[in-house]
């Protein structure tokens, strides 16, 4: 056993890092420091997909002869690593991570020769339309109605909690195609125009003070049948394949300590009247940090798995549980680190692009609204709740 | 990067999941708990003739030159069937600070009869006011013209009625005032003036306070050369802690596996506990934290050779982390079976005993927290 790297695999990181310093701007750094929701805004998130995807990074875990590096587990883990340290964007993830994937294992070869170079290039911007106002937790009962017109569906509907759709122009999205017995198998997987009439978007802010998530309607909206991925009624499938990438059995541990490490330097700065001294803070961050070297441990064992071609089993949901909780967690321990300037509201978005300058040191300003924020990563992608209940089926049997 | 186990590791692990399990019954765990010794000396010869005893021993010496990943192995397998032979006093800490600290001559005079099983050891080094603060050490050693004379007391000495020879730890009182270096002495066991207070242990063994007084030691009962020992003692200790850890997580498995298979079967208001979501969740969590323990066990063991703050951080970690994670595994098993986990009647009790005597040794969880945030100056490691 052993946790060091081999020289390929460090001459790796060395490429790595000379790519970070050669593309990311202090812009790009800045704005993704002060970016409090999940995703970069897509003039910073895609600037930065552009670098990767002339560098030929542009898909890391795509097959090869969709674009993908080719990278072993290992390398994977090296860019990931390197990319939160250094604090690159956080691209948007519903198209290469999410619909993507998708698309390769289950679309037609007009389709991925059509979608798959657009994700990769950043010219496509996705958002995912699953959830419903009526379907949360329970995806399966989704209610937006896809009916054959011809070569058409006709959509109605809406779908709500859709990351970034008044950036996109375009949706996946889980649509009932069919009444049937099981709820699971009436329900399709289309691609969907953003721009096609009867579409229509309402923001919606959320409690940090950031519009990344809107409610989508749907009157009307014709997509034509070719859009859909796979065969009618077996979108279930293909949306929970998807699901397991949302989940996350990637690696999360290095964008974690990432952000405590901020929160740490908050701590041991004048900014915050050195938070660290009080001792309670220090071992809480002790706390935090252990959690993370916990999450981290875990990350490679699965990692090691995965490179000796052994299944890592079903520990998805569990990462997930924990990533989210962990998260959290470091969020609130910025609130207590910043103290008094935790009262400080900024309604103004980007935060990077403020006209005036703030009332409290700018670096302290997205610490609240992450904190607030962040209550959803307990919720999205399947809740805790959710999670533990899968945990008890897969993992325990149960 | 590589975490699978070589073929040499797989092998290890199981024969001792072997033994372990055909050896260390409930009825074994009764019958011994009532012996002097608190373990059975034949059980010990056994794991000399497996080669365990002389595993993380120098070749040189006559060991095998394991580490702590294969000492972790063993722990592990140890925790699942409750172990009580003395392989941390002895093994694990005894042959450590004998290869950290010892002379030549006494590594060669040791080291080899600790692999061939015919000497105990124990560590007497925790005092009262101490807590679990290494440097905290108030027992002296003054030099006479023949060798050495201690005074002072030791507490939670482990296993310290077996041993042959008791390490024990004293400032070097050079007359001058000042608080002395910090040295390790070999008191052999029945020297006069060494009085030991034998007790059972919580959660399977035996330990004891010793008084030391005007005890008279040769001079070469000196371990080493007489440079301080603290950061062997740093060393050796940290790494009992990744032992410990790797035990702690042998134990949570098995209450995870019995209170999971307990909760499939015990049925209330017409169903099992266990199609209960409250049960459900809990023991997800119980799962969870099981596997959480498994890597903080494992991280401690691959940095146990790193440099010292790297080393003392990822000990400390594991063993806040686990201890907490141990706490609650333990109480839930407890809690899920009810009335009868209370009871001495299933052996849940014994399993919860041991973990909560592992969340003690070395320092519980809410200490190795506080020593994890002071170590190395800042909170966060790049």
């Amino acid at each position: 056993m052993d946790l060091a790297f081999n020289a390929e695999e460090r001459a790796f990181e060395k490429e790595v890092r000379d790519f970070i310093a050669e593309n990311l701007t202090p812009e790009m750094k800045r704005a993704t420091a002060l970016t409090p929701s999940v995703f970069s805004d897509p003039d910073i998130g895609m600037a930065w997909q552009r670098a990767l995807h002339k560098k030929g990074w542009g898909a890391p875990g795509w097959p090869v002869d969709h674009g993908g590096p080719d990278w072993t587990p290992a390398q994977r883990w090296i860019f990931e690593t390197e990319c939160a340290r250094a604090g690159v964007p956080n691209v948007n993830v519903m198209g290469v991570k999410m619909v993507g994937p998708v698309i390769i294992g289950f679309g037609s070869p007009e389709q991925k020769n059509f979608y798959l170079p657009r994700i990769v290039s950043g010219e496509d911007y996705w958002c995912q339309g699953y959830s419903e106002p009526g379907s949360g937790s329970d995806l399966s009962s989704l209610k937006t109605r896809a009916v054959r017109d011809g070569d058409d569906y006709i959509i109605n509907g809406t779908k709500i909690w859709t990351t970034h759709a008044h950036h996109a122009n375009r949706m996946f999205a889980l649509v009932r195609t069919n009444e049937t017995e099981r709820q699971q198998d009436g329900i399709s997987f289309l691609l969907i125009d953003m721009k096609s009439p009867g579409i229509t978007t309402r923001p919606i802010l959320t409690i940090g003070g950031d519009h990344e998530v809107n409610q989508v309607f749907f009157d009307d909206v014709r997509v034509p049948v070719t859009n859909r991925v796979g065969e009618e009624g077996k979108g279930w499938t293909y949306g929970k394949y998807l699901l397991e990438f949302e989940r996350g059995a990637g690696i999360a541990s290095a964008k974690l300590r990432d952000a405590l490490k901020t929160i740490s330097d908050l701590a041991e700065s004048d900014a915050t009247g050195r938070a660290i001294d009080d001792p309670d803070i220090a071992v809480r961050m002790s706390e935090v940090e252990v959690d993370i070297d916990t999450l981290e441990m875990t990350e490679l064992r699965v990692l090691s798995a995965l490179q000796t071609g052994q299944n890592p089993g079903a520990v998805s949901s569990l990462l997930k549980l924990r990533v989210s909780e962990i998260r959290q967690a470091v969020t609130r321990l910025g609130v207590d680190v910043i103290g008094n300037d935790g009262l400080y509201v900024e309604p103004v978005r980007p935060l990077y692009r403020l006209n005036e300058a703030p009332a409290i040191p700018e670096e302290l300003l997205p610490v609240v609204p992450e904190y607030l924020n962040g209550r959803a990563y307990t919720i999205f992608g399947g809740s805790s709740e959710i999670q533990r209940e899968i945990v008890a089926k897969m993992v325990l049997g149960l | 990067m590589d975490l699978t186990l070589s073929d040499e590791q797989r092998l290890l692990r199981e024969s001792a999941d072997r033994f372990v399990s055909e050896t260390y019954t409930a009825g074994h765990r009764r019958k011994i708990a009532s012996e002097p010794l608190g373990f059975s000396a034949d059980i010990w010869k056994e794991f000399a003739d497996l080669g365990w005893l002389a595993l993380p021993i120098a070749e040189a010496h006559g060991g095998l030159g394991g580490g702590a990943i294969e000492i972790g192995i063993l722990m592990e397998a140890f925790g699942r069937g409750l172990v009580s032979e003395p392989y941390l006093s002895t093994v694990v800490i005894g042959a450590s600070l004998i290869s950290e600290c010892g002379t030549e001559a006494q590594k060669q005079a040791l080291l080899p009869k600790i692999a061939d099983g015919s000497l105990y050891l124990a560590f007497a080094h925790s005092e009262r006011q101490a807590r679990f603060d290494l440097a905290d050490v108030t027992t002296t050693a003054k030099k006479t013209p023949d060798g050495w004379r201690l005074d002072g007391h030791k507490t939670a000495v482990l296993d310290g009625n077996a041993a042959g020879q008791i390490i024990v730890s004293a400032r070097v009182d050079d007359g001058s005032g000042k608080p002395g270096k910090l040295c390790l002495f070999l008191a052999p066991q029945g020297a006069r003036g060494l009085a030991l207070r034998d007790f059972p242990r919580l959660g399977g063994g035996r330990a004891c306070n010793l008084e030391l007084r005007d005890v008279l030691l040769p001079a070469d009962a000196l371990l080493g050369d007489g440079s301080d020992a603290l950061p062997a003692i740093e060393a050796v200790v940290d790494r009992a802690m990744a032992a410990l850890g790797a035990e702690a997580v042998g134990i949570m498995q098995t209450l995870l596996d019995q209170t999971l298979e307990y909760t499939k079967i015990r049925k209330q208001f017409g169903r099992p506990l266990s199609a209960n979501q409250v049960i459900r969740h809990r023991l997800a969590d119980m799962a969870m934290q099981c596997d959480e323990a498994r890597s903080m066990a494992l991280r401690a063991a691959l940095m146990a050779d790193a440099e010292p703050v790297a080393r003392s951080r990822a000990a400390s970690g594991a063993k806040a982390k686990i201890g907490k994670c141990a706490r609650f595994v333990a109480e839930q098993s407890v809690q899920l079976h009810g009335a009868m986990g209370v009871t001495e009647e299933l052996d849940i009790g014994a399993y919860f005993k041991r973990l909560l005597a592992f969340d003690t040794l070395f320092g519980g969880s809410a200490y190795h927290y506080r020593r994890h945030a002071t170590l190395g100056g800042r909170a966060v490691q790049a």
